[in-house]
């Protein structure tokens, strides 16, 4: 039981990772019906400026609590807007020439341009792993008993509780903006007809660069947190993150974004629990499974609605 | 740089031509400049400008500002020349003359580049040879363009080059053929070549799925893995014990069928439940199945050995005889003194036989309802459906006999190595195969064999920069910068020329006359 909880906590975590990240998909997709394959290079780009943010400033895990917390905000404010000028260029440069051009273009493209990103950060910054002392300790303990066969703790950490936190926050934040804002409006009204929202006098092109702009600061939030969390990062931890985020995408129906965040719960959890329960080994191959079985049996995800085929 | 902000292009080729920022304007030209100097400082200032290294166990940074400088100016400047001299083009250069600019610098610059590779030792000579080719190229290819929209003509490139594929697919046939006896070709070469044409086949097989079923496959090296894992596993373990150890001369010849049976059952079993996907996310289901594989043949140690993989691969026998210095080997049984070069060539042989292969099953197959079929699909899936094709069944097969390919070609390239790991199928290897693909131009066979010769070959050329060395700071390696151009090379060939640089578009197959389909009349977005 005690053992579940502690699972339960670590998946929430690693979901909420996962589903800042499928945001980014889910909303790209439903405004241009594409796959931003370089999306999970831009989570690691993200991650990557954190770690150099953090460095910069000199931040180490004795500073007060207070003042890393404030440090951190800076840190993360820096890392979404230089993820954002990432993104925002990806797009400009890889994508807008590209729309309207066949189906598949967009797509090679975008994997062109997640080679570009990794290769990048890989030429920069070499490619080892770059490890670092975790900056924020400490936790609570949410279950203490003692029974013949030992004692079981279960805690939760204060990243977890500021990963969860912050997740709860930015999507309240990014739910009010879709759905209450002119911005928001736009957005919508692009994804439902883009040829008619230009007509009506909506700039469909910074209306997708902002969508763009909106996908990379969550993605770079995600890059702090897992960075926080798990302590080290490399060139290439955007490639299975971007995978396993766009599962979520799909899983929780793409277009929607309160799907993609539960589809990044379930898959956090699901990877967690196999890791927990079956074999670590395994576990991305059973996220991966998760994807092809979601396809087949439930094309349009959990909370996504049915595509219908015009001809 | 191609990170630099470019201006909108709607519309495809037509409007080549979009200033941002109209001619004369100084003021609104140097705001653009200076939004692009500051963007390319965020962009390169955080990531280039400050290394994060451990040298003793903790993190520390390394400051690089002056190549964020070096790198940033480029950007600006470039931007500046692209506003000066392409974007606001004064009226009297014509598109035509721009593209025999591109054409005289390629020239130029092959000759350079080769007077620099084999005549002369000077470094200089290799650096205006390789700017000379990749300025020539993009005027080349941006002006014809151009001058394709003015005339109203499809694809001038594929036109200029489609009466010489016949000769040119003969004459790279002959030389094919000829290659490893042609004096001065020494080991180096033929082993490079070997490599290309291992590519060549990869790159055929693929285009079966992508370049003609218009389905997009990532995940195709891991059908390389099973056929190469395939022949690993029967050649060293369960032929022996099977049939004893006199099968194993014999066992490349009966293993690569059976490995392209299992590549092709894979094919089968991948192909199944992901039919009815649309195609992006295919792309996506193929490349978690690749991943798939690659983990499951790192961690069942037991089967595969896990990330050490399988060494001791029994090396190819001619048809039995195998390649050894004693009386029975291939030199003694043929008359012939003893040399270790014969293996190679029969190697490079055995991979010219199966690629040629390849080719003919799908120059043959592409004239069957099956292969119309395919083409059909890839332009339209819903008029395919209402037509009474059945797209299950259309796509079943493309993707079988795409991952037949691909395990012939890994049971060759298990063979080649003697030695197997799950290092050899990461998803680059898929990029890069996918690379050539759409570079020669989704569905063109010549157009393969054209994009397999220049990556591979490119490749290589990385180690050759001297010049890079001679010009750059201290510790400058050019081959690291091997996949960033891959990526480069993709995203720009998409903005281009989205069919490829030889571009073959036209179905083998028509009503009395041959329509041309132009790229940009083909549906958007649609199945």
């Amino acid at each position: 039981m005690e053992y579940f909880l502690e699972q339960l906590i670590n998946g929430i975590t690693l979901g909420s990772i996962y589903g800042l990240i499928a945001i980014g998909y889910t909303m790209v997709y439903g405004i241009i019906g594409m796959i931003n394959f370089a999306h999970g290079d831009i989570f690691m780009i993200g991650a990557m400026i954190s770690l150099i943010a953090i460095l910069a400033i000199g931040l180490t895990a004795s500073a007060s609590f207070a003042l890393l917390l404030l440090a951190l905000i800076l840190v993360l404010a820096i890392a979404m807007i230089l993820a954002s000028a990432f993104n925002w260029t990806v797009e400009r440069v890889a994508y807008k020439p590209l729309r309207g051009s066949f189906r598949l273009a967009p797509l090679i493209s975008a994997i062109g341009m997640s080679i570009v990103l990794q290769e990048f950060a890989r030429i920069a910054q070499g490619g080892r792993p770059k490890p670092m002392q975790p900056l924020l300790s400490g936790g609570f303990e949410l279950m203490h008993r003692t029974t013949e066969a030992g004692e079981f703790i279960v805690r939760i950490s204060t990243i977890q509780i500021i990963i969860i936190v912050t997740t709860l926050a930015l999507m309240a934040l990014f739910t009010a903006l879709i759905t209450r804002t002119s911005l928001g409006r736009a957005q919508r009204s692009c994804e439902q007809d883009m040829k008619m929202a230009s007509l009506l006098g909506i700039d469909v092109n910074k209306t997708i660069s902002i969508t763009f702009i909106m996908g990379a600061s969550l993605a770079a939030v995600a890059g702090l947190m897992f960075f926080l969390r798990y302590g080290v990062i490399d060139f290439y931890i955007g490639f299975l993150a971007g995978v396993k985020a766009f599962t979520a995408a799909v899983l929780g129906g793409i277009g929607s974004i309160p799907g993609a965040m539960l589809g990044g719960l379930v898959i956090g959890l699901i990877e967690v629990f196999w890791s927990a329960y079956f074999s670590v080994e395994y576990k991305d191959v059973a996220a991966f499974a998760m994807l092809a079985v979601v396809l087949i049996f439930l094309p349009q995800g959990l909370l996504g609605k049915p595509e219908v085929e015009k001809v | 740089m191609a990170l630099a902000p470019q201006p909108t292009q709607q519309g495809g080729a037509r409007a080549a031509r979009s200033p941002t920022v109209p001619p004369g304007d100084q003021k609104r030209l140097l705001i653009d400049l200076l939004l692009t100097g500051l963007i390319a400082s965020a962009i390169f200032g955080p990531i280039v400008g400050m290394s994060a290294t451990a040298p003793q166990g903790g993190l520390v940074l390394q400051y690089r500002w002056g190549t964020v400088f070096w790198l940033v100016a480029a950007v600006v400047i470039g931007r500046l020349l692209l506003h000066l001299f392409v974007w606001n083009r004064p009226d009297w250069v014509k598109p035509i003359h721009v593209k025999r600019l591109g054409a005289g610098l390629v020239a130029i610059g092959t000759l350079a580049l080769l007077l620099g590779l084999f005549v002369f030792d000077a470094p200089w000579f290799d650096a205006v040879g390789i700017f000379g080719l990749i300025a020539g190229a993009w005027f080349y290819i941006s002006s014809s363009n151009e001058t394709a929209a003015e005339r109203g003509a499809p694809s001038p490139l594929a036109h200029a080059i489609e009466p010489l594929g016949k000769y040119l697919g003969i004459a790279l046939l002959l030389i094919a053929i000829a290659l490893p006896f042609i004096p001065g070709v020494d080991r180096r070469i033929v082993d490079l070549a070997i490599l290309m044409l291992t590519y060549v086949m990869l790159g055929w097989g693929l285009n079966i799925v992508v370049g003609l079923a218009g389905l997009l496959d990532l995940g195709y090296v891991a059908f390389y893995a099973v056929g190469a894992y395939a022949y690993a596993l029967l050649s060293t373990i369960y032929f022996p014990l099977w049939f004893g150890d006199g099968i194993t001369p014999w066992a490349f010849w009966l293993v690569l069928p059976l490995a392209g049976l299992l590549a092709a059952c894979w094919g089968l079993i991948l192909g199944f439940p992901v039919l009815r996907l649309r195609g992006d996310y295919l792309a996506i289901v193929t490349l978690a199945f690749g991943e798939i594989i690659r983990i499951i043949l790192i961690n069942w140690y037991d089967f595969t050995g896990g990330p050490n993989g399988i060494s001791d691969i029994p090396r190819p026998s001619f048809f039995g005889i195998p390649f050894t210095n004693d009386e029975n080997g291939f030199a003694a049984t043929f008359g012939l003194a003893y040399s270790p070069l014969q293996r190679i060539i029969f190697l490079y042989y055995v991979i010219l036989v199966l690629a040629l292969i390849t080719n003919f099953v799908t120059l043959r197959l592409r004239k069957l309802p099956i292969g119309r079929a395919w083409e059909a699909l890839r332009e339209d899936e819903i008029a395919c459906r209402s037509l009474g094709i059945n797209t299950t069944n259309t796509k079943l097969t493309a993707f079988a006999i795409g991952a037949m390919f691909g395990g012939f070609a890994g049971s060759f390239f298990a063979t080649r190595q003697g030695f197997v790991s799950p290092e050899s199928f990461v998803f680059m290897e898929s990029a890069i195969i996918l690379a050539i693909v759409v570079l020669g131009g989704l569905g063109s066979q010549i157009g393969v064999v054209v994009a397999a010769i220049a990556v591979i070959g490119a490749f290589e050329l990385f180690r050759e920069l001297d010049f890079l060395k001679a010009i750059m700071p201290e510790g400058f390696d050019p081959t690291q910068y091997r996949m960033l151009a891959v990526g480069i090379a993709m995203v720009l060939i998409m903005r281009w020329r989205p069919r490829g640089l030889v571009t073959k578009r036209d179905p083998s197959i028509y009503l009395k006359e041959k329509k041309a389909v132009s790229a940009d009349l083909v549906a958007q977005g649609h199945g």
